[in-house]
C-alpha cells in the first residue's frame, strides 16, 4: 500500500495539500478528493472547542460525549504537525491489520473507553455477540429480523460503508464482515428504527 | 600551486604592514583548526586577510536556505570545499502546506560542484528535490565521494540509489570507499529492490546504512546479508520494516561491531530455538548505544533485546505502540538512556515508568498513535509529563503531543527541568484551553519562558491570546526559532516577538490573526533572520509588496491557493538573501 510521497506528488493529484478526510484514517489514502481546508473568515480559528466539547475532565464525562454519534471533524490541513513519513506509517499499520485481521472498534454508550475486535475471530454472528457481551459485561437479548433484539437495554450496531448506523445481524454475516467499520452497542431507546436493513 | 598564487594576488591589495605581520600561511593553518561556522563568520569579518586566509581554509559549508545564496556565490568565495550541508524547503513543508513542485531542486548546485569542487566528499541535504538522474550524476562526477544523507527529500527512487551503488563499482579502482548513504525519512518511490545489489562485491567500506524509512519495500536481502558481512567498520544499520526478526538475526550476527541499530518489523512468530538465537545475537552486541525501528513490537519479542540495553543511550520506540506495562518492563534495563521517542500508547503509566526508571533522560518525544482519531480518549496527558519531570531533572528537550493541559502542570514541570532549550508542546485540539480552569495557556508558555532563561525553539499550542506572545517577547532572549499555530489576537502579539526575541532566527506562523501591521514591524528584523512563514494569517499582497520594496535584500514569496481572495497572501516565506529573486520558482509561488 505503501506509494512513497514523491510518486503521490509526482502524479500531480493536487497542489494543495490534501491531508483533509472526511473519514478514518487509513482508508482512501491516495484518493484525491474535492477538499477545502477548515477556515474562519475573521480570526482564522476554528470553531471553538472549548472545555465543554469532549476535552474531558474525568472518564465518567468522556461517557456523556459518546451518546453522540460520532462523525469525524473535518481535518485540518497539516495538523496535528506530524511528518509525512510517519503518517503514513501509522496508517500503513492499519491497512496492513486490516489485511490480517478484520479489526474493528466498539464503543458501548455509558463505557468510558473504546475496545477493539478482530471481526475474523468469530464465524458468525452467534459467536461474536457472545463476545461482546462477555466484553462489556451485559446481555443481547433475541434478535428477530422483525423487531430488531428483544430483551435488553441495549442493541448491537455498526457503520457500514455507506456510514449509515444498521442493526448487526440482518445482513449475511460474509457481508457484514467486509462492511463493517466499526461498532456501537446503542442503548435500545435510541436504537428504534434501525430494524429495516438497506 | 596555481591556487597559491591566485591567492597572493588577492592580498596584494592590502597594506604592507598588515601584510608583513603574520604570513598568510600561517594564518591560514589556524584558521584550518576552526570548525564552528559561527566562529568562522565572525574571523572572516575581521579584514580583507583574514576573509580571504578564511575562505581558502574553509572545507566544510553549511548553508541553511538554500535560495540564501546562489551555486555561483558560493564557488566563488570558497574555493576548497569538500563537504556541503544544504537545506532546502521552509519545515512546514513536512505538513504539506508547502506546493509539491515549490523547488529546491539541487541539480544546479550540482552542475557547479562538479565544475570547481571535484574533490567533493559529502553532501548532506535536508528537504531538497533531488532527482534520479541527479544522484547519477552525483555518483559519476565526484569520485572521491564518500558520503551522502538524505534527509526529508522527494525526487527519488530507488533507481537512483542503485546509480549510487553501481557507479561505486565503476570508480572503483580509482577512488571509491562511499561510507555512508543515510536516506531515512524520504518519500522515495520503490521501482526494484535490487539497488543494493548494484553494490559490488569488492565495496567493503560502508560505515553507515540507513534505509529505515523505505516503507514496506523489500529490499534483496541476500545483497544486504552480503554487504553486512564485508563491512566490517559498519557502524550503523538501520533497515526497513520488510526485515523480519528472522533475518535481523542473521544481519546481527554478523555485525556484532553495531553502534547504532534500527530493526525491522518485530513481530514475526518465532520457534523457541529461533528466539534464543536472536537473543544471543543482542547479547553479542555490547557496543549499541542507539535503538530504533521496532516496527510493531509485540511484548512477546522485547525481552530478547534487554541484554542489548546496558549501554543505550537513544531509544527510539516511536513505532512501536507499546502499552505501559511492557515500556515500563523494557526501561528497567535501560539505565542509561538520554533520548527517549515513544508513542502515546504508553500512556501517563509508561510515562511515570520513564521518570522512574531515567534519571539521565535528557530528551523525550512522545508522538500520537492516532492524531486524526478524535473519539477515544487515551494518550497521554498532563500527568505524564510531570511524572517525567519530577524524575528526570536533566529534561532539556521534549516534543508532546497530547489532548489535555493545564497552566499549572507545566508551570510546575519548568520549575522542575529550568534548563529547558526546546520546550514543544502540542495540544492537538487547535486553540484549546486548559481543560481545567478553562483559561487561555497563557501562563503555561509565561511560566516556560520566564524560568528557562535558555530556552532556544519554542513551539506553542492551546488557547492564547497576546499576553503569551508578550511574555515571549519580554523574557526568551535566547530563543531562535518559534512555531506559532491558531494562537493570538491581534498584530501586537507577533510585534512584541519581533521586538523582543534579539536572537530570533526563524519564526513559522499558520492560522493566527496577525496581519500587515505584524508583519511590516519586523521590517528591519528579518534581516537578522534566516526566514519568516506566515500562512492562513491576515497579511495581504499590498502588505506584502510593500516588504518587498522596502526590503530589497528579503525574498518575499507569495504562495496563492485556488479560490482565494486575489488581495489575500494565502502563504508568504521571506527570507534574506544575497542571491536575489529565485528563477526556479513555480507559477504557483509568485516573487515580489
Amino acid at each position: 500500500m505503501e506509494i512513497g510521497v514523491a510518486a503521490y506528488r509526482k502524479n500531480d493529484l493536487n497542489l494543495k495539500a490534501t491531508e483533509l478526510r472526511l473519514g478514518l484514517p487509513g482508508t482512501d489514502d491516495h484518493e484525491m478528493e474535492e477538499q477545502t481546508s477548515v477556515r474562519n473568515n475573521n480570526n482564522k480559528r476554528p470553531s471553538p472547542d472549548t472545555g465543554d466539547d469532549c476535552g474531558v475532565k474525568n472518564k465518567s464525562e468522556a461517557a456523556g460525549c459518546e451518546e453522540v454519534t460520532p462523525v469525524a471533524k473535518a481535518q485540518i490541513v497539516g495538523w496535528p504537525p506530524i511528518r509525512s513519513y510517519r503518517k503514513n506509517s501509522l496508517q500503513q499499520k492499519k491497512t496492513e491489520t486490516e489485511g490480517t485481521g478484520i479489526y474493528v472498534k466498539v464503543s458501548m454508550d455509558g463505557a468510558p473507553y473504546l475496545r477493539k475486535i478482530d471481526l475474523k475471530l468469530y464465524n458468525g454472528y452467534a459467536e461474536l455477540l457472545k463476545a461482546l457481551e462477555n466484553m462489556f459485561k451485559f446481555t443481547i437479548g433475541q434478535y428477530s429480523e422483525r423487531e430488531g433484539y428483544k430483551g435488553s437495554e441495549f442493541a448491537p450496531t455498526y457503520e457500514d460503508k455507506d456510514g449509515d448506523w444498521m442493526l448487526v445481524g440482518d445482513v449475511p454475516w460474509e457481508m457484514f464482515m467486509s462492511s463493517c467499520k466499526r461498532l456501537r452497542i446503542m442503548k435500545r431507546s435510541e436504537a428504534r428504527g434501525l430494524g429495516c436493513g438497506v | 600551486m596555481e591556487s597559491d598564487s591566485k591567492r597572493k594576488k588577492e592580498c596584494s591589495s592590502s597594506p604592507e604592514s598588515t601584510r608583513q605581520s603574520f604570513p598568510d600561511e600561517v594564518l591560514e593553518r589556524v584558521l584550518a583548526l576552526l570548525t564552528s561556522h559561527k566562529d568562522r563568520s565572525s574571523v572572516s569579518l575581521v579584514c580583507k586577510d583574514w576573509y580571504h586566509a578564511e575562505r581558502w581554509s574553509r572545507t566544510r559549508v553549511f548553508i541553511g536556505n538554500c535560495y540564501s545564496v546562489s551555486p555561483e556565490i558560493l564557488v566563488r568565495r570558497f574555493p576548497n570545499i569538500r563537504s556541503v550541508t544544504l537545506k532546502g524547503k521552509p519545515r512546514f513543508s513536512d505538513f504539506n502546506l508547502v506546493p509539491h513542485d515549490w523547488g529546491a531542486d539541487i541539480h544546479a548546485w550540482l552542475v557547479a560542484f562538479a565544475d570547481k569542487y571535484p574533490l567533493l566528499e559529502e553532501l548532506r541535504l535536508k528537504r531538497m528535490t533531488i532527482s534520479d538522474e541527479s544522484l547519477e550524476f552525483l555518483a559519476l562526477k565526484f569520485p572521491n565521494f564518500k558520503v551522502l544523507s538524505l534527509l526529508s527529500c522527494d525526487g527519488f527512487s530507488t533507481d537512483g540509489l542503485a546509480a549510487i551503488a553501481t557507479h561505486c563499482k565503476i570508480l572503483w579502482s580509482e577512488v571509491k570507499n562511499l561510507t555512508e548513504l543515510d536516506i531515512h525519512e524520504n518519500g522515495v518511490e520503490d521501482r526494484s529492490g535490487n539497488w543494493l545489489s548494484c553494490f559490488p562485491e569488492s565495496f567493503a567500506s560502508l560505515e553507515v546504512l540507513n534505509f529505515a524509512n523505505f516503507g514496506n519495500n523489500e529490499v534483496n536481502f541476500d545483497a544486504l546479508e552480503r554487504i553486512v558481512s564485508r563491512c566490517k567498520s559498519l557502524k550503523v544499520l538501520k533497515v526497513n520494516k520488510s526485515i523480519s526478526l528472522e533475518q535481523l538475526q542473521r544481519l546481527l550476527a554478523r555485525a556484532p561491531q553495531l553502534v547504532e541499530l534500527g530493526t525491522g518489523a518485530f513481530m514475526q512468530e518465532l520457534t523457541p530455538r529461533q528466539c534464543a538465537e536472536l537473543e544471543s545475537a543482542f547479547n553479542n552486541c555490547k557496543n549499541i548505544h542507539t535503538l530504533s525501528g521496532l516496527w510493531e513490537a509485540s511484548a512477546l519479542y522485547l525481552p530478547v533485546l534487554y541484554s542489548a540495553c546496558s549501554n543505550l543511550t537513544f531509544l527510539n520506540l516511536s513505532y512501536a505502540p507499546l502499552q505501559s506495562v511492557e515500556l515500563a518492563k523494557l526501561l528497567v534495563h535501560c539505565p542509561r538512556l538520554q533520548r527517549l521517542w515513544v508513542l502515546d500508547t504508553v500512556e501517563d503509566k509508561g510515562l511515570e515508568a520513564v521518570g522512574s526508571n531515567c534519571p539521565l533522560l535528557e530528551e523525550l518525544r512522545v508522538f500520537p498513535a492516532d492524531p486524526f482519531d478524535e473519539e477515544i480518549i487515551h494518550g497521554v496527558t498532563e500527568a505524564g509529563f510531570l511524572a517525567v519531570s519530577f524524575g528526570c531533572k536533566r529534561l532539556h528537550y521534549v516534543l508532546y503531543f497530547c489532548r489535555q493541559m493545564t497552566n499549572a502542570a507545566v508551570a510546575t514541570i519548568v520549575q522542575n527541568c529550568p534548563d529547558f532549550t526546546h520546550f514543544r508542546l502540542c495540544i492537538m485540539n487547535p486553540g484549546q484551553p486548559d481543560y481545567l480552569t478553562n483559561e487561555p495557556m497563557d501562563e503555561a508558555f509565561g511560566a516556560v519562558v520566564k524560568t528557562c532563561t535558555k530556552i532556544q525553539r519554542l513551539s506553542v499550542s492551546g488557547l492564547l491570546t497576546d499576553l503569551t506572545f508578550e511574555y515571549i517577547g519580554k523574557y526568551a532572549k535566547n530563543l531562535e526559532v518559534l512555531s506559532v499555530a491558531f494562537a493570538g489576537s491581534s498584530d501586537w502579539g507577533m510585534q512584541c516577538v519581533l521586538g523582543g526575541c534579539t536572537k530570533l532566527r526563524k519564526l513559522e506562523i499558520r492560522d493566527c490573526p496577525f496581519g500587515n501591521v505584524a508583519l511590516l514591524s519586523g521590517l528591519e528584523k528579518y534581516e537578522s533572520m534566516r526566514s519568516l512563514w506566515m500562512s492562513a494569517c491576515n497579511v495581504t499582497m499590498s502588505g506584502c509588496r510593500r516588504l518587498a520594496s522596502e526590503m530589497p535584500r528579503l525574498n518575499v514569496e507569495v504562495m496563492k491557493e485556488e479560490g482565494s481572495d486575489d488581495s489575500h497572501a494565502d502563504k508568504v516565506y521571506v527570507y534574506r538573501t544575497v542571491a536575489g529573486p529565485r528563477r526556479d520558482a513555480p507559477p504557483s509561488v509568485l516573487t515580489l
